[in-house]
C-alpha cells in the first residue's frame, strides 16, 4: 500500500482558513491527508500542542497563519513565527524530522496558494516517509525524545524567554538596553539544550533508576556533562538518588517538584 | 409634522454603506441598505491589496460583510432602484423597485451547483472583464448575500438550473417589485465609477489588449483573480518585463473636463507596482506621473520604499501618446523630459484612471431632490461636509468627492452620526429584540451530542456518502443523535434540529456541512433558541475542505470526512457552557480636546442625548480653528467657529472644563474613571467612551532665517495679516514642505499646499498687483481643491519645483530678502527679492499625547500622531476598546476631514453609550491565579490593553478585562505556567481534537 501521510493543519480562522474555504468554493483540488484544526489565530499554536500531535504519529504539522501585517489580531503571527522558530530548534535536538513541521501564510484570497502548499507538504512529508511515532509500534528513542521536547516547551524557563523575546528586542531589557536578536537566540539556545537534555534524563529516570553513566550511554553524551545536569536537577527536587548500585548511585524521577 | 421613524436607508453596499449601516444598526436603528446589484462589497471587493500596509483587501473586508449581512437590524435590499423620495427629515416615504433576482433568497443556500451546469458564459465584470462567468452567478466567491443571481440578458432560459437546484429556490418568472420604505433619515453612498480609459484615445485604450486599466491590473494581481495571481499580459499571456503606469488618466485634465484629482491613484499605483514586484522581482515598474501626491498617513514613508527598496522607477513627465508596436504589441509611451521628446517601449501600460461620479447620477440626484456640483459629485460645504442640499438626507464616501477607504469609512460613520441625531428620540423602536428561553442548565451532565450531517444538495452528497457518515458517527460515543440533511441550514432544519435537541435532551450539537466562517452565527442561534448556550455547538467543514477539494476522490473523502467529524465530536464531548458577562455603561462621553474636532464630537454626542465632558488644556475653546480666517470657497470661518463655541456652550448636555489637565484615567470600555486637575482642584468623572481630540500644532522653523528676520513668516501668520489688512507686499515668495518630508519628518503634512493656494489667491484677491512664487516639491492639491491649484495658476502665480538637493537659498545681504531657486528647465539659479517669505510650516503632533497615550495604552506612530487600530478600515478606532480618535491627533487634515471624522468618532462611540450593558465576548482568555506567577509576559503581549496586573493576597496576578480581550490566545500559548487557558479553544480540546484526527488513542 502506498504512503498516505497524516497531516494535522492548525490554521488561523481570518486568513488561512478562510483561503483554505475559497480553494473549496472555486473546487481546487489537493491531496485528502490534510485534517485542518481551526484556532482563532496562529498565535494560539502552542509549542506544546504541537510536539504533542507528532507524539501522537502524526506524519507532518501544517501551520498557517495570516500574512505579516495582516493579522485580525495585529501581531499574533508574529509570536506564532517565534513559536514555530523555538519548536523546531527543540525539533533539531530529537530524532524527529524537522521537515515535519512548516509554517507558511496565506491569505483569505489565496485558494490556489493554499492548495499548492497542501501539495507540497504532501509531497516533502511523503519523501520523509511515516513518521517513526505512527502505528502500533513508535520508536520507543524518537518518542522519548518529542516527549522530552514536549516537557522542555511546558518548562518555564523556556516560555518566559520566549515570551520575553520581543518585549526584549523590541523595547529593551529592565537596563533599557536592547538586546540583538543573535544574542537572544544564542541564550535560547542553550536553554533549549539544557532543558532538553534534563527533561530526557527526567522522562528516562521516571522509568527506571538509572546511573550517571547509562544516562551518558543512552544520551550519547559525556558523563561530566550528565553529572552537572544531573545535580542541577538533584537540587531542584526533580529527581533523587534511588539507591547505589556498587559504586553508581542510580537516580529516579519525583513526582513532586515538577 | 409626521412623526419622526427609526429607521434610515442607506443607499450603497460599498464599504462607505456598510460601514455607516452598521454604526446605525449598533446605535439602535433599524437599516435598509439598498444596492443596485445583487451583493454588497463594492469596489474594495475587487482590490487585492490596500496602502500603506499591503493588507489583503478580502482578509479585512470579508468579516464586515459578513456582520452587515447577519445583523438583525439590517435588511439587506439588493438589486434596488429608488424611484421617488417623499416626505421630509424624520419621515420619507422611498419608493423603490426591486429588479427580479430569479433566485429566491430565503431558499438559495449559495452551494453553486447551478452555476457549475450552466451552459452560458458571460463576461465577468467582477474580473473586470478579464475572464468569464456563468448567466447564473455571484459577483464574487465570498458573496454577501450569498445567493445566485440570473442575469436575464445573458440567459437562454434552457431551464437547468432548476433542474440541478435541490434548494428549489430558482424562479424564472418572479416580477419587478414595487417596494415603498418609510425612513427617518437617509445616507447616500453610492460610490463612484471608474474613467473609462478609452475616452483618452490617445493612450490606445480599448485598442491596444497590453493597455489595460489600473483596475483590470489590480484583478491580474489578485491571488482569486483572472490570472490566479499570475502577472501576465492580456494580448498573450505572457509575463510581462517593462510595466509603466500612466497617473492621472481622467483626473487632472480640463480638456476631458475633469480638472479635480482622484485621490488614490498616486498611492494605488505605488501599491499595484510593489505588489507587482513582489509577484516578480524582474519585473521594472515606471511610474509617469505630474506630481506624487503621497499625502496621507505615512504615505511619503511609503513612497520612498517604493523607490528605494523594490527599485519603482519615477519619472515626472505627461505621457502624451502610446502606440503599439504591431509585431511584439509592446507599446511606446511617448513623454516629454526636459522638453524634449522621449520614446520608451514597454511589455504593458497601466493606466490609472481616476474616479466618476456613479452611474445614472443625475437620475440619482432628481429622485432624491439633492444638488450636485459643477462634477456631478455630491454637493456639500466645508463646514457641512455630510450634508446634502435636502435635511434629512446625507453623503458619504466618493459620492461627495474622489476619496480614499479611510477617509469614507470615517465619513460614513460621520454620516451614520448626523442620520441619527435626527431621530434620536426613536432609537431602539423599530430594532428586533428577541425573546430567548432561559438557559438549560448542562452542568454535570454527561454529553449527550446531535449531528446533523448535510448533504449541502449534491454539494457534499456527490462526494462523501453522507449516510455512511451518519451511521459512522452514532457509533462515535455520546453521539445519541444523528440524521443528515438535504440542506442543514434551511429554515425547515433549524426547526428540527430544535425539535430533537428536545426530544433527545441533547446537550451538545454538532453540524457537518460548510464553513463556521459563515454559518458558524446561525446554528449558535439556532441551539440558543432551543435554550442551549450558544458556546455548546461546533461545525465540521466537509464542504469546502472536502467534498469540493476531493470531488474525483470520493472514498478518500468520506475517510477524511469520517475523520474531520470524529474529530469535532471529540471536541464536542469537552465543550463548556460559557458566560457572556455583560458590562454596565456609563451613557457619559469624555471628549479630550476642545479645537474644532473635539467640539464637533461633544455637539454629535450631545444631541443624541449623551451627557459630555469636554477638557480643553488652553483658556479658550477653538484650537487651531482661531488661526484660520479663509477656506477655499465662500465659508467664513470664524464666523462658524463663534456659532459653534456658541452652541457647544449653550448645550447644557456639555460640560465644559477650561484650563483643565488630564491627571489620570483608569478602567475600560463602559466604565472610566478619569481624573481632571481644574481650577486648582482635582475633578473626578465617570464615562463610558474617550474621543481623543488633541490636535496638533504648527511647527516653528529653524530654517529659511524664521525668527531671525521678521520679513520670514509662516502660512499661519501671514493669515493673521492678511485677515487683519496688515498685508503690504510687491512680492511674496512660498516655500512648501518646511519641516516636513524630510530625514527627521519623512512624511507630508497634508495641509501645506492647500493653505499656500489658499493665501496666495488671497494675496491676489487683495492686491492683483503682487507676485507671488511658490516653490514646491509635488503640489499636493488633492480632491476637488485641484481646481483652486489652477486657478492660482491661471491668476499668475508661478509654482516653481525643486528637489532636495537644490533647495531654494535665502539670505539677506544689505538688507533685502534674497530667495535662490533652481529652475528645474533651465537649470540655472533664479534670484528674487522677495519682501516677504512665507514658509509652509509642517504639522506637528501635540506633544501631549505621549503622555495621554501612556494613560489610555494606545498607540502612537513613529511620527508621534495617534495610531489607529487599523489605517484602512479602523480609523477612528483604537485597538481598545471604548478609545476614539478623530481630527489632527490622527494625522493632518482639512476642516472638512476632521468634521467628518469627529462626527464619525461620535457614531463610533455612541455603538457603545447606546446599550445599557455591553454583551463580551465568552470564548476568552481565563486566568488560573493560583497558577500564575505574575511575570507580566501575558501583559506586555496583549494587543488590546486586556490584562491588568492585580495585587491579590499578596501577589501579583494577571486579570483578564472580559470587556477588552478579543480571544487570540497569544497570551495563553505564552503563559510560562499555563496558567492562562482560551476558553473554547482549551488545550484540552485542542487535543481531542488532534488525537481524534489521527484516530489512534495512546500514552496519554
Amino acid at each position: 500500500m502506498t504512503f498516505e501521510p497524516r497531516i494535522v493543519g492548525f490554521l488561523c480562522n481570518w486568513c488561512s482558513y478562510a483561503g483554505a474555504d475559497l480553494a473549496g468554493v472555486s473546487r481546487i483540488s489537493y491531496p485528502t491527508n490534510i485534517r485542518i484544526i481551526r484556532l482563532m489565530c496562529s498565535g494560539r499554536v502552542e509549542p506544546v500542542i504541537v510536539l504533542e500531535t507528532l507524539a501522537q504519529g502524526a506524519d507532518g504539522v501544517l501551520v498557517m497563519g495570516c500574512h505579516i501585517g495582516d493579522c485580525h489580531y495585529i501581531s499574533g503571527n508574529l509570536y506564532a513565527e517565534r513559536k514555530i522558530n523555538v519548536l523546531k530548534k527543540l525539533l533539531a535536538r530529537t530524532s524527529l524530522e524537522v521537515g515535519r513541521l512548516r509554517l507558511e501564510w496565506v491569505s483569505a484570497s489565496e485558494g490556489g496558494r493554499f492548495a499548492e502548499l497542501v501539495k507540497d507538504f504532501v509531497e516533502q512529508i511523503k519523501a520523509l516517509g511515516p513518521s517513526p511515532l505512527a502505528g502500533d509500534k513508535p520508536d520507543k528513542n524518537i518518542l522519548a525524545g518529542v516527549l522530552a521536547a514536549k516537557a522542555a516547551a511546558e518548562d518555564f524557563r523556556l516560555r518566559l524567554l520566549v515570551g520575553r523575546e520581543k518585549t526584549m528586542i523590541d523595547d529593551g531589557n529592565v537596563y533599557g538596553e536592547k538586546v540583538s536578536e543573535e544574542e537572544l537566540d544564542k541564550i535560547l539556545n542553550e536553554v533549549i539544550d539544557t532543558e532538553f537534555v534534563r527533561n530526557r534524563i527526567y522522562l528516562l529516570v521516571k522509568e527506571k533508576p538509572l546511573s550517571v553513566k547509562e544516562l551518558s550511554e543512552r544520551l550519547d553524551l559525556d558523563s561530566k556533562t550528565v553529572l552537572r545536569h544531573v545535580v542541577v536537577m538533584r537540587r531542584r527536587g526533580l529527581i533523587t538518588v534511588d539507591r547505589v548500585e556498587g559504586t553508581s548511585p542510580l537516580y529516579t524521577a519525583l513526582e513532586v517538584g515538577r | 409634522m409626521k412623526d419622526k421613524v427609526g429607521a434610515v436607508l442607506v443607499v450603497g453596499g460599498g464599504i462607505a454603506g456598510i460601514q455607516a449601516s452598521l454604526d446605525l444598526a449598533d446605535s439602535g436603528f433599524k437599516v435598509y441598505l439598498l444596492d443596485e446589484s445583487p451583493t454588497i462589497g463594492g469596489t474594495m471587493t475587487q482590490l487585492d491589496k490596500t496602502f500603506p500596509t499591503n493588507d489583503c483587501a478580502m482578509c479585512i473586508l470579508a468579516p464586515k460583510l459578513v456582520t452587515a449581512g447577519r445583523h438583525p437590524n439590517i435588511e439587506l435590499v439588493m438589486g434596488g432602484e429608488i424611484r421617488s423620495v417623499e416626505g421630509e427629515e424624520g419621515n420619507f416615504k422611498v419608493k423603490l423597485i426591486r429588479r427580479p433576482r430569479r433566485v429566491n433568497e430565503e431558499k438559495c443556500t449559495g452551494c453553486g451547483v447551478c452555476a457549475q451546469k450552466c451552459p452560458v458564459e458571460a463576461i465577468d465584470e467582477f474580473n473586470q472583464g478579464l475572464s468569464e462567468r456563468c448567466a447564473i452567478y455571484v459577483k464574487y466567491p465570498q458573496a454577501v448575500p450569498l445567493v445566485f443571481a440570473i442575469d436575464r440578458d445573458k440567459c437562454i432560459g434552457c431551464g437547468t438550473c432548476q433542474e440541478v437546484c435541490k434548494a428549489g429556490a430558482i424562479e424564472y418568472d418572479e416580477e419587478e417589485k414595487e417596494i415603498v420604505l418609510n425612513v427617518g433619515s437617509i445616507v447616500l453612498a453610492p460610490g463612484f465609477e471608474e474613467f473609462d480609459p478609452s475616452l483618452k484615445s490617445e493612450y490606445g485604450y480599448g485598442r491596444y489588449p497590453n493597455v489595460i486599466s489600473s483596475i483590470e491590473f489590480e484583478r491580474i494581481l489578485s491571488a482569486s483573480g483572472p490570472y490566479g495571481g499570475m502577472v501576465l499580459r492580456p494580448s498573450d499571456g505572457e509575463v510581462p518585463r517593462r510595466v509603466a503606469f500612466i497617473q492621472c488618466v481622467g483626473s487632472r485634465d480640463a480638456k476631458l473636463g475633469n480638472n479635480y484629482c482622484s485621490f488614490a491613484c498616486c498611492m494605488y499605483a505605488i501599491k499595484e507596482s510593489i505588489i507587482a514586484k513582489e509577484h516578480n522581482p524582474d519585473l521594472q515598474c515606471t511610474i509617469f506621473f505630474m506630481d506624487m501626491r503621497a499625502f496621507g498617513k505615512e504615505f511619503d514613508a511609503y513612497y520612498s520604499r517604493a523607490e528605494e527598496e523594490y527599485g519603482v522607477r519615477f519619472v515626472r513627465s505627461r505621457v502624451s501618446r502610446v502606440e503599439e508596436v504591431p509585431e511584439s504589441q509592446n507599446l511606446i509611451v511617448r513623454h516629454v523630459v526636459e522638453e524634449e521628446p522621449k520614446d520608451e517601449e514597454f511589455d504593458l501600460v497601466v493606466l490609472s484612471v481616476g474616479m466618476r461620479p456613479p452611474k445614472g447620477v443625475e437620475g440619482l440626484a432628481k429622485a432624491f431632490g439633492i444638488k450636485l456640483n459643477k462634477y456631478n459629485f455630491c454637493s456639500t460645504e466645508t463646514f457641512s461636509p455630510l450634508e446634502t442640499s435636502r435635511p434629512g438626507i446625507y453623503v458619504c464616501g466618493t459620492f461627495a468627492a474622489p476619496k480614499d477607504i479611510p477617509e469614507s469609512v470615517a465619513q460614513a460613520s460621520g454620516a451614520a452620526a448626523k442620520a441619527a441625531s435626527i431621530i434620536a428620540t426613536e432609537r431602539g423602536k423599530l430594532t428586533v429584540i428577541k425573546e430567548l428561553p432561559s438557559e438549560i442548565d448542562v452542568s454535570g451532565e454527561e454529553p449527550r451530542i446531535g449531528a446533523f450531517i448535510c448533504h449541502c444538495g449534491i454539494n457534499i452528497g456527490g462526494v462523501v456518502n453522507v449516510p455512511e457518515i451518519v451511521e459512522y458517527v452514532k457509533t462515535l460515543p455520546n453521539v445519541v443523535y444523528a440524521e443528515e440533511n438535504l440542506y442543514t441550514c434551511s429554515q425547515d432544519t433549524q426547526k428540527r434540529i430544535r425539535e430533537k435537541i428536545k426530544e433527545h435532551n441533547l446537550n451538545r450539537v454538532v453540524v457537518a456541512s460548510c464553513t463556521p466562517r459563515t454559518h458558524e452565527p446561525l446554528f449558535r442561534e439556532t441551539i440558543r433558541e432551543a435554550g442551549l448556550n450558544i458556546y455548546l455547538f461546533e461545525m465540521s467543514n466537509i464542504r469546502d475542505q472536502c467534498s469540493w477539494v476531493h470531488m474525483h476522490e470520493h472514498e478518500k473523502a468520506t475517510e477524511k470526512a469520517k475523520d474531520l467529524v470524529r474529530s469535532i465530536v471529540a471536541k464536542a464531548r469537552l465543550l463548556k457552557p460559557l458566560k457572556k458577562p455583560m458590562i454596565n455603561v456609563v451613557p457619559v462621553g469624555l471628549v479630550i480636546g476642545g479645537g474644532l474636532s473635539g467640539m464637533t464630537a461633544a455637539l454629535e454626542l450631545a444631541k443624541q442625548g449623551f451627557d459630555v465632558h469636554l477638557v480643553e488644556k488652553e483658556k479658550e475653546l477653538g484650537g487651531n480653528l482661531r488661526h484660520i480666517h479663509y477656506v477655499l470657497g465662500s465659508e467664513d470661518p470664524q464666523e462658524r467657529l463663534s456659532s459653534i463655541v456658541k452652541e457647544v456652550s449653550e448645550n447644557e448636555k456639555i460640560h465644559v472644563y477650561l484650563g483643565a489637565e488630564i491627571a489620570n484615567i483608569e478602567g475600560y470600555v463602559g466604565n472610566f474613571k478619569t481624573t481632571l486637575n481644574h481650577n486648582g482642584e482635582k475633578k473626578e468623572i465617570d464615562h463610558g467612551i474617550v474621543i481623543v481630540a488633541t490636535g496638533a500644532i504648527e511647527y516653528k522653523p529653524t530654517e529659511y532665517l524664521y525668527k531671525e528676520d521678521e520679513r520670514v513668516l509662516t502660512q499661519r501668520e501671514l493669515e493673521e495679516r492678511l485677515a487683519k489688512g496688515e498685508f503690504n507686499a510687491k512680492t511674496v515668495a512660498m516655500i512648501q514642505c518646511v519641516g516636513s518630508r524630510n530625514e527627521e519628518r519623512p512624511n507630508c503634512s497634508r495641509i501645506c499646499c492647500v493653505q499656500a493656494v489658499k493665501n496666495a489667491l488671497k494675496i491676489k484677491e487683495l492686491s492683483s498687483e503682487t507676485d507671488v512664487y511658490v516653490f514646491y516639491k509635488d503640489v499636493r492639491t488633492y480632491g476637488l481643491n485641484e481646481d483652486y491649484y489652477r486657478e492660482a495658476a491661471s491668476r499668475g502665480i508661478l509654482f516653481i519645483r525643486y528637489d532636495d538637493e537644490n533647495k531654494p537659498r535665502v539670505s539677506r545681504e544689505n538688507g533685502p530678502l534674497k530667495v535662490l531657486a533652481m529652475e528645474p528647465v533651465l537649470k540655472t539659479w533664479l534670484p528674487i527679492e522677495p519682501d516677504l517669505l512665507v514658509l509652509s510650516a509642517a504639522t506637528i503632533p501635540n506633544p501631549d499625547n505621549q503622555r495621554i497615550s501612556e494613560m489610555l495604552k494606545v498607540p502612537l506612530t513613529k511620527d508621534g500622531f495617534f495610531l489607529e487600530a487599523h489605517m484602512k478600515l479602523r480609523p477612528i478606532d483604537f485597538a481598545t476598546e471604548g478609545v476614539f480618535l478623530c481630527g489632527l491627533a490622527h494625522s493632518p487634515k482639512l476642516i472638512e476631514e476632521s468634521i467628518s471624522q469627529a462626527c464619525g468618532a461620535a457614531a463610533r462611540a455612541i455603538t457603545i453609550l447606546s446599550k445599557k450593558a455591553l454583551e463580551v465576548e465568552g470564548a476568552i482568555a481565563s486566568v488560573n491565579e493560583d497558577l500564575c506567577s505574575g511575570c507580566r509576559i501575558c501583559e506586555a503581549l496583549c494587543e488590546y490593553g486586556a490584562i491588568k496586573m492585580e495585587g491579590k493576597d499578596g501577589k501579583l496576578v494577571s486579570t483578564v478585562l472580559e470587556a477588552l480581550c478579543k480571544g487570540c490566545g497569544v497570551c495563553g500559548s505564552s503563559c510560562p505556567t499555563g496558567a492562562i487557558s482560551m476558553l473554547h479553544f482549551t488545550d484540552d480540546e485542542i487535543l481531542a481534537q488532534v488525537r481524534a484526527a489521527l484516530r489512534e488513542k495512546k500514552h496519554d
